[in-house]
């Protein structure tokens, strides 16, 4: 499986410091509704809209992709809340997302297949 | 512009009514007396007075320890007066003397005027037959239904005023009513017109149309009635929908309530607001106002602030009772504390005080029960329900004045009115917990016995004349001696009501499993 590695820098704004996309998904969430996983019982965090000149536009995430962790804490196995809460922690500047993304998820796996 | 008015609540007849003079004065008499007994809080005690007196604030050294003897106190104590009643008495009576010639004046006016409509449709039909009979047209049918209706409204009208004016009034206004007064005039207005154009039209001319005469006479009829009418809605309808709410706070402890009323004046405002106090605010107990003296004395002491030097004493004195003032507050004040740790501990004692009552009551109840036909008991057993109170009383009698002494009670419940509750409640099959509801709780003033507790004489302080009307803002005062209702107005808001309609088909809900929250 190949994997993105990448590095957002969190922007201030007033009180808060934002990264400039949304999430969804999650395992208390309905994994059917979700219109970014190949395989509908997947209940991993997926990517679902990217704000236009973001920090995360800015470091190269995509709508669709899939969180597999932040900053070494694993994101496929958490519910929605936990998800968010260590996208935004307050102490932290920079996150490091590893991604997996479905196009290349699909070459891998035309490419194990043939 | 009229600062201050009094009225005092004595009652009498009000409108057409006419009532004996003399009886009237009785009345006012007596009332007179007991309303003055009932007015005083604090009294100097005149050497020789009685033991169960109706005043509150002599203290624990007053001998009213009848739970330990339990003989029944004779009434004469009752009926003393002291130098300080007469000369309130006779105050009171020239006072209400004057008063009361201007209200008979009212009261007799208003009837004369009745008298004077309901017979004048009767005379404007009689005086022709009386004076120029032969000259008379007959007048067969139409006349006689006419007579049947003149008769059939005069009697409708006599049971309309006796229901709207024959009534036993509340109180007694400072001022004038003003609509009475509007109406009164307006009746006797249309009276004296009709009269008037009778005398020219009918008498000079020696009209001969009787039907037309009596047609006259049944017009007037019909007037008086719809002036009836007129005054059923001012007088009655006009103030049915709420328009302000009154808010009535106690000046001593601060009880307060509200109440919606409609267009009134001042003063019958005053008097609703009088109405219910009586029956919501709890009674007045001037033992319950003060913090116990241990919290309040170390406030005495405070600092002496000496000048040295200055000669211009007005700035200094301003200056110095403030350097005190701050200086007094800056300073560490433990008093709360003893405040706080007081009020616990009488908490804590008026709890276990009560908690040996309400045994002890359970108790004594358990002591006596209704006798059942099929029971065979010696004729000397049996009790009527004063003598049963009697029996069982001794066993909480010790309780109670403990009970009622914590908790400042005590000038309010004699021993014969608690026999009375007793009696009252054996009588009526109650169990010892509805025997105690009137103890446990300080309940409306109107609850205690009439003549000590309900003093009628109220005094009125308003800033604009008493007759006008409520408006928002508006604030009057009702005083008696130790305390004060002080009354606000305020307007009861216009609403906006919009329509929302729901189709009942739209409710559905779906599972909120895909949330997106964007970081």
């Amino acid at each position: 499986m190949s994997l993105q590695r990448i590095e957002i820098h969190k922007l201030r704004q007033g009180d808060n410091l934002i990264l400039g996309f949304s999430i969804g998904g999650g395992i208390d969430q309905d994994p059917a509704q979700n219109p970014f996983s190949e395989d509908k019982t997947d209940k991993g965090i997926y990517v679902t809209r990217v704000t236009e000149g973001g920090p995360a536009e800015v470091a190269g995430l995509q709508i669709g992709d899939k969180i597999m962790q932040v900053n070494g804490w694993d994101m496929t196995m958490v519910t929605h809340d936990q998800a968010r809460k260590r996208l935004t922690k307050r102490n932290e500047e920079v996150v490091r997302l590893l991604v997996t993304r479905q196009s290349l998820q699909k070459a891998v796996q035309q490419s194990m297949m043939s | 512009m009229d600062n201050e008015s009094q009225y005092s609540g004595y009652s009498y007849k009000s409108g057409h009514s006419r009532g004996s003079p003399r009886d009237r004065r009785d009345r006012h008499r007596s009332k007179s007396r007991d309303g003055s007994r009932g007015d005083k809080s604090v009294t100097i005690q005149a050497p020789g007075e009685p033991l169960l007196d109706n005043e509150s604030t002599r203290g624990d050294e007053r001998d009213d320890n009848w739970g330990e003897t339990t003989t029944v106190v004779t009434g004469t104590s009752e009926h003393s007066i002291s130098h300080d009643d007469i000369t309130r008495i006779t105050k009171d009576m020239e006072d209400s003397a004057h008063l009361d010639c201007s209200r008979h004046l009212g009261v007799s006016l208003a009837g004369a005027l009745a008298l004077l409509s309901f017979l004048t449709p009767l005379a404007f039909m009689l005086l022709p037959q009386l004076l120029w009979r032969e000259d008379l047209e007959p007048c067969g049918t139409p006349c006689e239904g006419l007579f049947i209706s003149v008769a059939f409204k005069l009697l409708i009208l006599l049971l309309g005023s006796w229901a709207l004016f024959f009534r036993r009034p509340k109180a007694f206004f400072p001022r004038v009513f003003v609509f009475r007064a509007l109406l009164m005039v307006l009746v006797f207005l249309l009276v004296v017109s009709y009269w008037l154009f009778y005398g020219v039209r009918i008498l000079d001319s020696r009209d001969r149309n009787y039907q037309g005469i009596v047609q006259y006479a049944v017009s007037l009829v019909d007037a008086l009635l719809f002036v009836h009418y007129l005054a059923v809605v001012l007088l009655e309808l006009r103030q049915l929908q709420p328009q302000f709410t009154l808010k009535a706070v106690r000046s001593t402890d601060g009880a307060s309530r509200f109440y919606n009323v409609g267009h009134l004046s001042i003063q019958r405002a005053a008097v609703w607001i009088l109405e219910n106090y009586y029956h919501d605010f709890p009674v007045y107990n001037p033992a319950l106002l003060n913090l116990p003296k241990s919290v309040l004395s170390k406030k005495m002491s405070g600092f002496k602030v000496y000048s040295l030097g200055e000669e211009n004493t007005t700035n200094n004195s301003t200056g110095q009772s403030r350097a005190v003032i701050a200086a007094a507050a800056r300073r560490r004040d433990n008093s709360h504390n003893e405040y706080y740790y007081e009020e616990a501990e009488h908490e804590r004692r008026v709890r276990k005080r009560r908690a040996r009552l309400v045994v002890a009551v359970e108790e004594a109840f358990t002591h006596i029960k209704r006798l059942q036909e099929e029971d065979q008991k010696n004729p000397r057993e049996i009790m009527d329900p004063r003598e049963a109170a009697q029996a069982i009383f001794a066993s909480m009698a010790r309780a109670m004045q403990k009970y009622l002494r914590t908790t400042k009670q005590q000038p309010y419940h004699t021993m014969e009115s608690i026999l009375q509750h007793l009696e009252f409640c054996i009588t009526h099959d109650m169990t010892p917990k509805a025997f105690l509801e009137r103890y446990l709780s300080a309940g409306p003033t109107i609850q205690y016995h009439k003549d000590r507790w309900l003093a009628k004489q109220w005094t009125l302080v308003s800033e604009e004349p008493v007759t006008n009307g409520l408006k928002d803002g508006v604030v009057f005062v009702l005083k008696r001696q130790d305390f004060s209702l002080v009354v606000s107005t305020k307007k009861i808001p216009f609403f906006k009501l919009s329509e929302e309609f729901v189709d009942p088909k739209s409710h559905k809900f779906v599972m909120r499993l895909q949330s997106e929250t964007s970081v």
